[in-house]
C-alpha cells in the first residue's frame, strides 16, 4: 500500500504543533491507526504530517482534584491496563481494551480516535457516558468541549483544522459498564453502549448512556436515561428502560442491516446497564 | 550388552521447527528483500469496473513523470507475450496477462508501469487514464448460466466454461452415462433428503502477498526470477515456455514464502509480465503485490453450489447420493481452475460405502476474480456437502449422527477400496477414528450437557463430521507436471549432509522433518543436516508443494536418495574396515562392523575417504551424492473425525465455539508437533470459513469485502483450545507410511461447525444453514423471520 508523497514534521511541543498546523495545514499524526490506513489506500492524501507522539506531557493518565485527565497521545493499551482506570472507572478500561487487537491498542491513541470521529469507534460512547470534556488547544488558546457537543456526525467532530486535542477530563464513575457487538472483520462496534449509573442507596439518581456504531455518530440515549432516573436500581428497572433504547438514524451495511442494528440497540443497552448495576 | 544410543531417534519426535527462529525474528529473506542493482519497480493499473470494453488508454501523463522508465498497455504486452496458458485439458477462452480490449473483473490489469521506485510507479499508474464502455455485469452464478444479462466470453454460450461433466456409478471413461443404478437406489429409498448448499467464495489471504523479481541478463541470455510461489520448478517451466527461452536459461527461486494456501501454485500474469518487461528493457524489475491488490488479483477459493440428494432406508443405510455441482470460476481459467471442482466429484464417496452415486459438474464464468486452488481445493467442498447431507439424514431419522455414519462406513477390511468415483482409497479405519473422537470428546456427556443447556433455554448444538481427502499428489498420470518428487542427498567431505528437495516448503516445516529423517537414516546429529529448497539452480528437479504432498512424496524421495548414498557409503566403510558391506552398521555418528563396535570409523572419516579414495575400492566412483525421483503408485487418503460444540447467543445470533475435538489420521507422523501446527492452521481456516469468512460481491461486480475491515479473518480469540488426537493408519503407497496433513484441518471442521449450528437452532425448524454463520442470519431465524 503506497501512499502519495508527503512531508513529515515532528512537533516538539504543543505550541510547535499548533504553529506547524497553522503554517502547513497538515494532518496531525499520533498513533497513525486511523490516518495511515486511509493514506495507504490513498483515501487521504495529506501533504504534511505533524507527528505529536513525542510531545512531552501529551500522554499519561493522572488524577487531579477528583477528576481524571488522560493525555491525547495515551495509547488504548495504557488506558485499558492503568490501575487508576481499572479501579476508579473500569468501564473505560473495558472500552479501551475492546478496541481492535493488541497491535492496534499498543499504537492507537485516545486523541487520535476522538479526532477521527469514526461512527463505530468505542471511545466516543464512553466519553458521552462519563460526561467527559475534550480539551483542545488552538491558536486562540484552550477550549473545553463537552463530549455531548463534540461528536457531530459521520467523521465530523467539533475540532477546527488549526486545533489539537490535548486530552480529556472526566469524573470517574465506578458504576458504569461497556457492552458491544463487534464487527467480525474490523472488530469495530456494530453497536456499542456505555452506561453510567449514579446510584444512591437503592435508587438510581441519574444515568448517562452513550451509544456508538449504530448511528451516524456517537450520541446519548436520553430517553433511557430519563426512564432510569429515580427508579430502583434493579434488573427489572434496567430491562424496562433498555427496551426504550432507540435512535432516529441507524446505519446499515454488510455487517448489520438497519433492522438488526435497531434490534441490537436495546440488547446492548440492557447489557451495559446490567454491567453497571453489577458494580453498584 | 546393548549400549544406549548416543543419538536420539528423531522421527516421530516433537522437534521444534528450525525455520522458526529466523522467521519470527525478521531474519528471513522474502521476495521484497531481494534487491538487484539497477532494478526498476512495476505497478499495475487495474480495472475498477467488473466488465467493460476499453475505449481508450492515455498513458502520456504517466510516461512524462520523472523516474518512469516505460509504460506498457495490454496491446503492447500482447506483442511480447502469448495468452495465458492453463494446466488443465478443458477448453478455455483467450486470457491476456494485461487486458487488451475487454476487462472482465474488477482488478484485472490494463497497463503496467516500470519506474525508478515503487512510489513513482504507483503515482504513474494512477495517472493513466482509461475509458471504458461499460458492459452488463453478471455475478450470480445460476443467473450467469442462463446467458443473462451477458455472455462474458463469446465462444462460451450461457457462460458455461465446462457444460456438464458426469461422474460416478454407471459412467464409463468415455462419458457414457447409465443412470439405472442411481435411479433404482432413489426409487427404493424410504427417505430422500434434498438440499441446495453453498460453499462460499473465500480470499486466501496469505500473510505475505505475492511478489516477483525478474532479472534478464542480456549478456548471458539468462533469466533469474524470484517469486513468492509454491512451485519454483513449475514457474521455471512456464516462464521458459512463455519467454521463448530454454529451461536451462531460466532460474526460478522461491525464497521465504509467507504462506500460499494453494493460491501460489498458479503462475500469474504479473510473473509473466515481469519476465517479458525485464527482457524487453534489459533491466531487472520488481513487483510486490499490495494487500488491496491481493484481494482482487490473487485467485480466490471455493464458490461451489451443490444440489445434494441423499437416499436411505429408515434404518440409516444410505442407498444413493446425487450431487449436482455448479462451480463459479470467475472471469477466466487460471492454471488449475477447471480441475479443482473435479476433486469435489472425486471425493463424493466420502468415508461411506454408498452403492450408487451420481455427480455432475458445471463450471461457470462470472465477472469475478478467477478461482483456483485454496487449502483443500475441492475436497473440503465434497466433505461439506456429503457430511451436511449425512447430518441432515441423521436429524431426519432421529439417529445419533455418529451411529448413522458408523452404519455406512467403508469397513476397515475393505482396503484398498475402489470408490464409485474412481478413486482407490489406500488404507483406512474410519470407525477407529470415530470411536476415538467420541471417547476423547466425551460425546455422551456432551449430549447431556447440550440437553441441560437447552433446558435452561440456551441454544447449544453439537456437530460431528468425518472426512477423507486425497493427498500425496501424484502419480504422474494425474498431474500434467508429473506427479513425482525429486531429492538429492550429498554427504559432504566433512561428514555433514546437504540435501535438496523439489518440494518447496512455505510453512510446512520440511527443513526440520527431512533433517529428522536423514539424521536418523545415517545416525548423525540433526544439526549436521541442511535441507535446501526453492532454487532451480541448486535443486535439480522438482514439482513443488501442494495437495499435502511434500512429506508423502518429497519426504519419500529424500528417504530413497538417502538410501542410495547410504549403500555407497557402506561400501567405502567396508573397504576401510576390511569388512563385508552388509556388516556395516551406522550408529551414533560412526560406521562400524556389526558385533564389533570398536572396529569402526567416524562418519566424517568415511566421508573424507570417499572424496580422497586412496585406494579407490574396485567398482566405486569417488564421492557420496545421489538422487531419487519418487513416483507414488497412488495417492494417499488421510481421514479423521471432527466434533464441535457451539452456542448461539439468543439475543444477538452470535455463534461461539465452545469446544473442538479433532482426530486426524495422517498415517505415520515424522513430527507430531509440526503436524499439530498444520492442523491448527487448517482448523483456523475451516472454522473461519464456517463462521466468518466470505467474499461478497455487489451486483456491479465490486468486491465489498476487499479489505480486512470487511473480510473477516479468524483470530485466536475466535477459537477455543483445539483438542487434537490421532489414530495412525500407515499408507502402503510409500515406504514412510506418511499420508500428508497440510489441508486436513479445513475438511472436517466446516461441516462439523455448521451441523452444530443447525443442531443449536433445530428448535426453530432449521435443517440447514449456508456459511458463513453471520450473527444477523442466525438472529433472524431466532426471531422467527425464517424457519
Amino acid at each position: 500500500m503506497i501512499p502519495t508523497s508527503f512531508d513529515y514534521r515532528r512537533a516538539s511541543s504543543i505550541e510547535d504543533a499548533l504553529n506547524l498546523l497553522a503554517s502547513t495545514r497538515g494532518k496531525i499524526l499520533a498513533g497513525g491507526h486511523s490516518l495511515v490506513p486511509l493514506m495507504k489506500v490513498r483515501l487521504s492524501e495529506p501533504s504534511v504530517l505533524i507527528d505529536i507522539a513525542r510531545i512531552p506531557g501529551l500522554s499519561g493518565i493522572r488524577e487531579t482534584g477528583g477528576a481524571i485527565e488522560i493525555g491525547a497521545c495515551t495509547t488504548h493499551h495504557a488506558v485499558a491496563t492503568a490501575p487508576l482506570i481499572n479501579d476508579r472507572c473500569p468501564m473505560l478500561a473495558e472500552a479501551a481494551g475492546s478496541i481492535g487487537d493488541p497491535q492496534v491498542r499498543n499504537r492507537g491513541t485516545l486523541g487520535g480516535s476522538l479526532a477521527h470521529g469514526d461512527p463505530s469507534a468505542d471511545y466516543p460512547a464512553a466519553m458521552l457516558a462519563l460526561d467527559a470534556t475534550i480539551q483542545l488547544q488552538g491558536p486562540n488558546g484552550a477550549r473545553a468541549v463537552p463530549a455531548t457537543d463534540f461528536f457531530q456526525g459521520v467523521f465530523t467532530v467539533d475540532l477546527a483544522p488549526d486545533e489539537l486535542i490535548v486530552g480529556v477530563r472526566f469524573t470517574p464513575v465506578r458504576t458504569a459498564a461497556y457492552a458491544r457487538l463487534r464487527q467480525r472483520a474490523s472488530h469495530f462496534a456494530i453497536v456499542g453502549v456505555a452506561a453510567s449509573l449514579d446510584v444512591a442507596g437503592t435508587a438510581i439518581r441519574s444515568a448517562r448512556i452513550g451509544i456508538t456504531g449504530a448511528g451516524p455518530s456517537a450520541t446519548r440515549l436520553t430517553t433511557v436515561e430519563s426512564a432510569l432516573t429515580g427508579k430502583p436500581a434493579t434488573a427489572a428497572t434496567v430491562a424496562e428502560a433498555a427496551a426504550l433504547a432507540t435512535l432516529d438514524d441507524v446505519n446499515s451495511d454488510l455487517h448489520g442491516s438497519e433492522e438488526y442494528r435497531r434490534a441490537m440497540i436495546p440488547v446492548f443497552t440492557r447489557r451495559a446497564l446490567e454491567g453497571a448495576l453489577a458494580r453498584v | 550388552m546393548a549400549t544406549t544410543p548416543v543419538l536420539p531417534k528423531l522421527v516421530g519426535e516433537r522437534v521444534k521447527r528450525r525455520e522458526d527462529p529466523r522467521l519470527i525474528q525478521g531474519r528471513g529473506t522474502y521476495v521484497d528483500d531481494v534487491k538487484v542493482a539497477g532494478m526498476r519497480h512495476l505497478a499495475f493499473k487495474r480495472s475498477d469496473i467488473a466488465h467493460g470494453r476499453i475505449t481508450s488508454i492515455d498513458t502520456s501523463a504517466a510516461e512524462a513523470m520523472e523516474g518512469v522508465e516505460a509504460v506498457f498497455t495490454g496491446a503492447q504486452i500482447a506483442a511480447l507475450l502469448a495468452p495465458m496458458p492453463i494446466g488443465t485439458p478443458f477448453p478455455s477462452p483467450e486470457h491476456r496477462a494485461v487486458a487488451v480490449d475487454v476487462v472482465r473483473y474488477a482488478g484485472e490489469a490494463v497497463a503496467v508501469v516500470a519506474a525508478s521506485d515503487r512510489y513513482v510507479a504507483r503515482d504513474a499508474a494512477d495517472a493513466i487514464v482509461v475509458n471504458y464502455e461499460p458492459l452488463p455485469v453478471v455475478v450470480d452464478t445460476e443467473l450467469a448460466m442462463t446467458g443473462k444479462p451477458v455472455v462474458i466470453h463469446e465462444a462460451f454460450p450461457n457462460n458455461l466454461a465446462v457444460p456438464l461433466v458426469p461422474s460416478g456409478t454407471g459412467v464409463t471413461p468415455d462419458g457414457k452415462v447409465d443412470d439405472s443404478a442411481v435411479d433404482r437406489a432413489f426409487a427404493q429409498a424410504e427417505v430422500v433428503i434434498s438440499q441446495r448448499m453453498f460453499n462460499q467464495r473465500l480470499v486466501p489471504n496469505a500473510m505475505e502477498p505475492r511478489g516477483v523479481v525478474a532479472h534478464y541478463e542480456p549478456g548471458k541470455n539468462t533469466m533469474t526470477i524470484w517469486s513468492s510461489t509454491q512451485n519454483p520448478h513449475i514457474l521455471r517451466t512456464m516462464i521458459a515456455a512463455m519467454t521463448g527461452m530454454g529451461q536451462d536459461q531460466v532460474r526460478a527461486i522461491a525464497p521465504e514464502v509467507g504462506g500460499g494456501f494453494g493460491a501460489k501454485i498458479n503462475i500469474y500474469p504479473e510473473e509473466y509480465v515481469a519476465a517479458v518487461v525485464s527482457k524487453q528493457l534489459g533491466l531487472p524489475v520488481k513487483w510486490i503485490e499490495d494487500r488491496s491488490e491481493a484481494f482482487v488479483a490473487t485467485t480466490h477459493g471455493r464458490d461451489i453450489i451443490a444440489y445434494v440428494d441423499i437416499a436411505a432406508n429408515r434404518d440409516g443405510r444410505v442407498l444413493g447420493l446425487k450431487m449436482r455441482l455448479i462451480a463459479d470460476i470467475g472471469a477466466y481459467n487460471m492454471l488449475l481452475t477447471a480441475a479443482i471442482p473435479t476433486l469435489t466429484m472425486l471425493m463424493a464417496n466420502a468415508t461411506y460405502d454408498i452403492p450408487a452415486i451420481r455427480t455432475t459438474l458445471t463450471e461457470v464464468f462470472t465477472n469475478k476474480t478467477p478461482t483456483d486452488a485454496y487449502r483443500g481445493a475441492g475436497r473440503p467442498e465434497a466433505t461439506y456437502f456429503v457430511e451436511r447431507a449425512m447430518s441432515m439424514l441423521a436429524a431426519e431419522l432421529k439417529m445419533d449422527p455418529a451411529e448413522l455414519r458408523r452404519k455406512n462406513f467403508i469397513g476397515r477390511d475393505k482396503f484398498p477400496y475402489q470408490t464409485q468415483m474412481g478413486a482407490v482409497y489406500d488404507s483406512g479405519d474410519y470407525e477407529k477414528a470415530l470411536d476415538l473422537a467420541l471417547e476423547k470428546s466425551g460425546w455422551k456427556s456432551l449430549i447431556a450437557e447440550r440437553d441441560a443447556a437447552r433446558a435452561e433455554g440456551r441454544l447449544v448444538g453439537l456437530g460431528l463430521a468425518m472426512y477423507v481427502e486425497v493427498c500425496g499428489l501424484g502419480p504422474s498420470s494425474s498431474l500434467p507436471t508429473g506427479g513425482w518428487e525429486h531429492a538429492q542427498v550429498t554427504i559432504e567431505r566433512d561428514g555433514r549432509i546437504s540435501a535438496t528437495t523439489g518440494a518447496s516448503p512455505h510453512g510446512q516445516g520440511n527443513e526440520t522433518t527431512f533433517a529428522q529423517m536423514l539424521a536418523d537414516q545415517f545416525s548423525i546429529p540433526f544439526d549436521h543436516v541442511t535441507i535446501v529448497h526453492g532454487d532451480t539452480a541448486v535443486v535439480k528437479q522438482g514439482i513443488g508443494t501442494f495437495g499435502s504432498r511434500s512429506q508423502a512424496v518429497g519426504g519419500t524421495a529424500i528417504h530413497l536418495a538417502g538410501g542410495k548414498v547410504k549403500t555407497k557409503m557402506a561400501k567405502f566403510a567396508a573397504a576401510l574396515l576390511e569388512a563385508h558391506e552388509e556388516d556395516i552398521v551406522f550408529a551414533d555418528g560412526r560406521l562400524s562392523v556389526k558385533g564389533v563396535p570398536a572396529m569402526g570409523k567416524t562418519f566424517a572419516e568415511v566421508a573424507a575417504y570417499a572424496y580422497v579414495p586412496v585406494p579407490l575400492p574396485p567398482g566405486l566412483e569417488p564421492g557420496l551424492s545421489d538422487e531419487a525421483f519418487f513416483e507414488p503408485a497412488n495417492n494417499t487418503y488421510p481421514f479423521g473425525c471432527h466434533i464441535s460444540m457451539l452456542e448461539i447467543d439468543k439475543d444477538t445470533g452470535e455463534p461461539r465455539l465452545l469446544k473442538f475435538v479433532a482426530v486426524d489420521d495422517a498415517g505415520n507422523l515424522v513430527n507430531p508437533l509440526i503436524v499439530e501446527g498444520q492442523i491448527h492452521g487448517g482448523l483456523a481456516q475451516g472454522i473461519g470459513q464456517a463462521m466468518i469468512e466470505e467474499a461478497v460481491y455487489n451486483e456491479d461486480g465490486q468486491l465489498l469485502t476487499g479489505s480486512f475491515m470487511d473480510y473477516a479473518m479468524p483470530r485466536a480469540i475466535d477459537f477455543p483450545r483445539f483438542e487434537l488426537h490421532a489414530t495412525v493408519t500407515p499408507t502402503p503407497v510409500n515406504p514412510l507410511g506418511a499420508k500428508g496433513v497440510g489441508e486436513a484441518g479445513t475438511l472436517g471442521s466446516t461441516p462439523s461447525i455448521v451441523s452444530a449450528a443447525v443442531d443449536a437452532l433445530s428448535g426453530f425448524g432449521v435443517k440447514h444453514l449456508d456459511m458463513a454463520l453471520r450473527p444477523e442470519k442466525l438472529w433472524r431465524i431466532i426471531q422467527g423471520g425464517q424457519a
